[in-house]
């Protein structure tokens, strides 16, 4: 097993009375326990404030209310870098200037001063995402779902027990998409991390999340285990959110 | 982001004060002596004064009224023969003129119009006697005309480029004449985009100072900045130059008022031009009469290019590089215009960057104060003219220390902030672009300081930066504003000396030197267009 791989399980995230609002927007407010080695898939129409939760746990809003814990520490003042999260988007999570070990490298140190052993994992966390050999391309040089799996190399050398995922395979189509997917449950499977995974797509969630938060409004209108929010007994606003009369 | 980076918001606020600074001073210099000897002040509101006034609004109309309405038809010419041999090449001649400094182009227009020029020994040989030259204001509306004609049509051109070649394919399907389609189609495009390229070339030719210095030869043919300069340089009558410079801004901003209700756009920008294939072919009368609107806008701007380099040559170069004066001048000048063009670039990025972060901080609701400041401040010193900065400092200098001593700083600060809008259009759009990709992800994986610096902005944007330090040195290589006032013998710069020499009639060296000098330029202006890239 290499040193990628060794479990080092997740820390369990609590938003508790969290309060946000954008200028002129309507304000959020969300309570949220994600226990340690979670998968939550977090579903809602657009505008419902998924992308917001994720900036706030991230750091990159502050809440004017309420507290973030991760793993029990009070992190709602930490800055983005501070935080035990790493964090995918769905575009922009390489530097285009850059080739793939040093986007990897910059995981490790920010200042992308490497020592060997730094060098060591960072090849090995390309061959675990399956881009042995491409540690010298440009992310031009690389397809979209290549460059999603870069990013996921770079969590795997950061070694943050919490991850997040906004949308990161939303542009790559359905094979590539569940192919991306496989590859975070195995990591997931590995590693133990608490992984919140914002989607709009139910069949995403029903691959890997055994969890589901349903957001309406800027808050969190259910959450329960995904199967049962499919089933008969989900929300009325789920019901609307996926199309009344279109049973998935 | 979270709370905006406070350091590169200070940074951009320093920058901000540094040309408020700059303007605040020359402003605190003209009211301080006003104040002391008011009674003077007003007492130069005379005929004079009117008299000055008056010419310069008269001949920056005339200029505008020349250039812009020629170049109608010139850009139509070009739009109507999208594709003919030598095409590119006469668009890359009417770029050629931006890349000039004043100076040079004033010199070619003398070196081919002039008393001693080669006009004159053309008209001598055909037996026409005494060739009358063209100072004063013909020599004016041909200087600013061989600047503006190119770039309005240029300008124009783009206008008309964008026409959808939807609407050509339905006017050749509708039958339409040339008339037709001149009323229906292009002057819409063209009267569009008429305000605000009068207004650019109006404002322009208000703040001429070099061409008019040159060429006017004389009182009867002076403009308020130009006046503002024999005020301070040769009368010392600080009470007369701050009436001036009173009457220079607030026409200034007052034009600018009128031009913005108008809702010109004041950032001219041109790229070569590609026009859409058309589905007819002019007639033979109206392509005549294209050809002929290209040849003479292309004489007029090939002609003090030619005799810039025809009179050039005859100068005895080696001898001109090997003088003592000259290299100094020349070492004088790269060395200011390098400084000029760092501190430029610097300041320039420093605002771009503090107002991306505001922008970025405050998330889509109103900007703020500092925000719209950082966003005005770099066209600030459109409205108020170099020559009035330099003015202003001079009068508050003189008390304090040799003003010809300062002259270094003089002319690295004012050519710096002179040159930032320009330099803000090389690198603004480059750096909010690289900093919205990047701001989040550096925020993630804290990199931040000179790690930031180091292995992410400076790779992504050495070529705008580079782009906007050749232009700022290239503008600062050919200014004669600030100098003019400043130079000394101490202190001498190419364009200096080459003005000098003019002045003492040693015709063949300020050749030479216009030559070197404009060499000089259109190097560094070819880097900035090769490391600016094809822009789209």
């Amino acid at each position: 097993m290499s040193h990628a791989d060794q479990a080092k399980g997740g820390a369990d995230v609590v938003l508790d009375g969290v309060t946000f609002a954008w200028p002129k927007g309507r304000p959020m407010h969300f309570d949220l326990t994600v226990p340690a080695g979670e998968i939550l898939a977090i579903m809602g129409p657009s505008g419902s404030g998924k992308s917001t939760l994720l900036s706030l746990l991230a750091g990159f809003e502050t809440p004017t209310a309420g507290t973030i814990r991760i793993g029990g520490e009070d992190v709602s003042l930490l800055a983005p870098a501070a935080r035990p999260v790493s964090m995918i988007f769905q575009e922009n999570n390489l530097f285009a200037h850059l080739d793939v070990a040093a986007n990897v490298g910059l995981g490790r140190s920010p200042s992308l001063r490497l020592t060997t052993e730094d060098r060591v994992h960072v090849d090995q966390a390309l061959a675990r995402v399956g881009l042995a050999g491409k540690e010298r391309r440009l992310p031009r040089e690389l397809s979209g779902g290549e460059r999603q799996r870069v990013a996921l190399a770079r969590v795997l050398v950061r070694d943050r027990p919490v991850l997040l995922l906004d949308e990161a395979f939303a542009s790559l189509g359905p094979a590539l998409g569940d192919e991306m997917l496989d590859l975070v449950g195995g990591l997931h499977a590995s590693k133990g991390m608490t992984v919140l995974m914002v989607t709009h797509d139910p069949r995403d969630a029903r691959r890997i999340a055994p969890r589901t938060a349903f957001l309406e409004d800027g808050r969190i209108a259910a959450t329960g285990p995904t199967e049962d929010l499919f089933a008969a007994t989900r929300s009325a606003a789920f019901g609307r959110y996926l199309g009344e009369g279109s049973p998935r | 982001m979270r709370a905006p980076p406070t350091s590169s918001v200070t940074g951009g606020i320093a920058a901000l004060g540094f040309v408020a600074l700059l303007a605040v001073g020359a402003f605190a210099g003209l009211l301080v002596e006003g104040g002391r000897d008011l009674g003077n002040a007003l007492a130069s509101f005379d005929a004079y004064l009117l008299r000055v006034a008056r010419f310069t609004l008269w001949q920056a109309l005339l200029s505008t009224l020349i250039s812009v309405g020629p170049a109608l038809l010139v850009a139509r010419a070009f739009s109507r023969h999208p594709a003919f041999f030598g095409r590119r090449a006469l668009l890359m001649l009417f770029a050629l003129p931006l890349a000039l400094p004043a100076l040079v182009a004033a010199l070619g227009i003398l070196a081919l119009l002039g008393r001693a020029g080669f006009a004159a020994d053309l008209f001598r040989w055909l037996g026409g006697g005494q060739w009358p030259g063209i100072y004063g204001l013909s020599g004016i509306l041909i200087a600013h005309a061989f600047f503006n004609l190119p770039l309005t049509t240029r300008l124009f051109l783009h206008a008309l480029d964008a026409i959808p070649a939807d609407q050509w394919r339905l006017a050749s399907q509708l039958g339409m004449g040339a008339s037709a389609r001149w009323w229906l189609i292009e002057w819409p495009a063209l009267r569009a985009t008429l305000p605000g390229i009068a207004g650019l070339v109006f404002m322009l030719c208000l703040a001429s100072f070099t061409i008019v210095l040159t060429l006017g030869g004389g009182p009867a043919a002076t403009t308020l900045e130009v006046a503002i300069y024999q005020a301070l340089r040769f009368d010392f009558d600080p009470a007369r130059a701050l009436a001036l410079t009173a009457l220079q801004v607030g026409l200034t901003v007052f034009v600018l008022a009128l031009l913005l209700r108008l809702g010109a756009d004041l950032t001219g920008d041109a790229t070569l031009s590609v026009s859409a294939r058309r589905y007819d072919r002019p007639g033979r009368f109206e392509s005549g009469f294209n050809a002929a609107a290209i040849v003479l806008a292309a004489a007029l701007v090939a002609g003090p290019i030619v005799a810039i380099v025809a009179a050039g040559l005859q100068a005895d170069l080696l001898r001109l590089m090997t003088e003592t004066a000259v290299r100094d001048a020349m070492t004088t000048s790269l060395v200011l215009a390098t400084l000029s063009a760092g501190l430029c670039v610097a300041l320039t990025l420093s605002m771009a960057r503090a107002r991306h972060r505001l922008a970025a901080a405050r998330r889509g609701s109103r900007s703020g104060f500092t925000e719209r400041a950082l966003d005005g401040g770099a066209s600030l010193i459109l409205v108020i003219p170099p020559i009035v900065i330099g003015a202003g400092w001079f009068i508050l200098l003189r008390h304090a220390a040799d003003v010809f001593a300062l002259a270094p700083v003089m002319v690295v600060t004012v050519n710096a902030a002179m040159a930032i809008p320009f330099a803000m259009r090389a690198i603004r759009p480059a750096h909010d672009d690289a900093a919205t990709r990047h701001d989040r992800l550096c925020a993630q994986l804290g990199i931040g300081g000179f790690d930031r610096w180091r292995l992410i902005d400076w790779p992504s944007l050495r070529r705008p930066l580079a782009t906007g330090f050749a232009f700022a040195m290239a503008l600062s290589l050919g200014d004669l504003g600030v100098i003019a006032l400043f130079g000394s013998d101490a202190v001498q710069t190419l364009p200096y000396l080459l003005f000098q020499r003019m002045g003492s009639y040693r015709t063949a060296d300020a050749a030479g030197l216009a030559l070197i000098l404009a060499l000089l330029c259109l190097a560094l202006m070819m880097i900035a267009e090769r490391l600016g890239g094809r822009r789209p």
